[in-house]
């Protein structure tokens, strides 16, 4: 349903990384946010709580929140002010459904 | 940075605690390493601004305690608390100088959780500092001047907006040009971009109302009405803001008192000139009390710093001093135009409207509660609602929220209250908690 969101405008040689997005293997380069990564990939961060609706985030400045992602180990980090790491592994689903 | 600077020029010890892992604050953020564009590119014409304070930061930076990506989630009495690389710690201040900056003001309209969907100054931020478009062909609807520099900027970098919706009527911004004029420049400047977009043929739609965002296909699309007619623009994403509003939570937790201010229609913290909360201890710079820019932010930092010299019994200079209050001034001046070129207004929602984004409360939900449990204050909505009760702690749905119980209840904008600021202000990284030791 979802298509990649954001157009890098600075194509360049910027190292790449590989990060795992629910168990695949997605490309971004040093520099990107976790939500720059996952919008470039499939356009979508995130499963609402309290809803079947996917979200992106809203403010890309760490105020709205709206851009939480669980990582495999269970750990949690708001995407737009998370630098991309090589070997993150991002699991969005399954959604906690309420 | 400015009141970091003129404390260290003075003698004092300083720390300075930015939640952004570079200094720059949102106008002149700095983006990554391997992001790095020549500022004119970045910056535009505030270029040489941008470097300048880029170079004073870096000329104090070692001679103060800075510490990057570090949150201030809550305060008790003369200490702060905070969470950042070095994990979550305390900090005890004597005097505290909050420049907690501004985010979007937004009118929810519905379809505004959609991915692609961002605030302007989100799809600023991602140019800025991602060196990305939100959209090749984005629909910037809202109203202010940065509805158009965000326009504006992406045309610059490539993009081809598909329209700029604007909520506010011309003849508003031609009846605020006397105030306007207090700043030629930034006029100017609001000129210059206008023009510029009508150069590329972006298309203005002024004094339209938004009905909604709707996902077809891969097209975002705006559905808005104008002189009763209705519109549908599409796009491959949505910027949307109405002007800005102070982060004041801080303020708030510090035991600041605060006033309603008609023109912004929100709650501030009530300073004098030099920036002195109520709070003896606790100064505010920036557009944290009240939104005038980034210049006057830099004027207002000093002036902050001046103020606590002061309270500690330093000398200050007097010319630099009246300077700095006469360009606060002239900005006050602005800003009071600019409020009246592009008000605030919260149209009559439709009810499906999800106003509270974190906890999916719509528009209708909240009108039903307000007249089942008589509700007129703002924290009680909250608690019986949970509009505002999310993670973002009404950041976004507060002022929406307030305009609707208003026209609710006919409670004046100015009595219905504001949520308040709860702490921690925001959700902390659980991986920085240290784990105690088992006994």
């Amino acid at each position: 349903m979802y298509s990649p969101r954001f157009h890098s405008i600075s194509e360049n040689d910027r190292q790449k990384l590989t990060l795992l997005v629910d168990g695949v293997s997605v490309e971004a380069r040093e520099g990107d946010t976790l939500l720059t990564a996952l919008m470039r990939h499939d356009g979508w961060v995130r499963t609402h709580e309290f809803d079947a609706g996917s979200r992106a985030g809203f403010c890309a400045m760490g105020a709205c929140q709206d851009c939480w992602v669980t990582l495999a180990d269970g750990q949690r980090l708001r995407a737009c002010t998370t630098p991309v790491r090589s070997g993150m592994a991002i699991v969005r689903k399954p959604a906690i459904n309420v | 940075m400015r009141a970091a600077e003129t404390l260290l020029r003075a003698g004092l010890s300083a720390a300075l605690i930015d939640e952004a892992p570079l200094a720059g604050g949102q106008i002149y953020r700095q983006p990554p390493e391997s992001l790095r564009r020549p500022a004119r590119q970045l910056y535009g014409s505030e270029a040489r601004k941008a470097l300048a304070l880029h170079e004073s930061f870096s000329r104090l930076r070692t001679s103060i305690d800075y510490r990057p990506e570090t949150l201030v989630w809550g305060a008790r009495e003369k200490r702060l608390l905070l969470s950042g690389p070095a994990g979550n710690t305390e900090l005890a201040f004597d005097k505290v100088i909050l420049a907690t900056g501004a985010m979007d003001r937004i009118v929810p309209v519905p379809g505004w959780t959609l991915p692609g969907v961002y605030s302007l100054g989100g799809a600023q931020v991602v140019l800025k500092g991602q060196a990305c478009l939100i959209g090749k062909r984005p629909v910037f609807i809202g109203t202010g001047p940065l509805l158009y520099l965000v326009a504006y900027q992406y045309c610059k970098a490539g993009a081809e907006p598909a329209a700029i919706v604007d909520t506010s009527d011309f003849t508003a911004q031609i009846g605020a040009l006397p105030r306007l004029l207090s700043q030629p420049a930034t006029l100017l400047r609001g000129i210059w971009y206008n023009a510029a977009l009508v150069a590329r043929r972006v298309p203005v739609f002024r004094s339209a109302k938004p009905q909604k965002i709707e996902i077809r296909g891969r097209q975002l699309v705006v559905t808005f009405k104008r002189n009763g007619k209705s519109f549908e623009i599409g796009g491959d994403a949505v910027g949307m803001g109405w002007g800005l509003k102070p982060e004041t939570q801080l303020a708030e937790i510090l035991g600041c008192a605060f006033s309603f201010h008609a023109g912004s229609r929100w709650h501030l913290p009530r300073c004098d000139a030099m920036g002195r909360s109520s709070t003896e201890h606790v100064y505010i710079a920036g557009d944290a009390s009240g939104i005038r820019g980034a210049d006057a932010a830099e004027a207002a930092g000093e002036l902050a710093a001046f103020a606590v010299l002061e309270d500690l019994g330093h000398t200050v200079p007097q010319t630099r001093r009246q300077r700095l209050l006469a360009h606060l001034a002239r900005a006050e001046r602005f800003r009071s135009g600019l409020e009246r070129a592009f008000p605030y207004q919260v149209p009559e929602l439709a009810g499906d409207t999800v106003l509270c984004r974190c906890e999916n409360v719509t528009v209708e939900e909240v009108r039903a509660a307000i007249s089942s449990w008589q509700i007129s204050e703002l924290n009680q909505l909250k608690a019986l609602t949970r509009c505002g009760m999310g993670r973002c702690q009404g950041r976004l749905c507060g002022s929406a929220a307030m305009e609707v119980l208003a026209a609710e209840t006919g409670v004046e904008i100015s009595d219905v209250g504001s949520i308040r600021g709860q702490i921690p202000l925001k959700p902390l990284i659980g991986a920085r908690f240290q784990r105690k030791a088992a006994p």
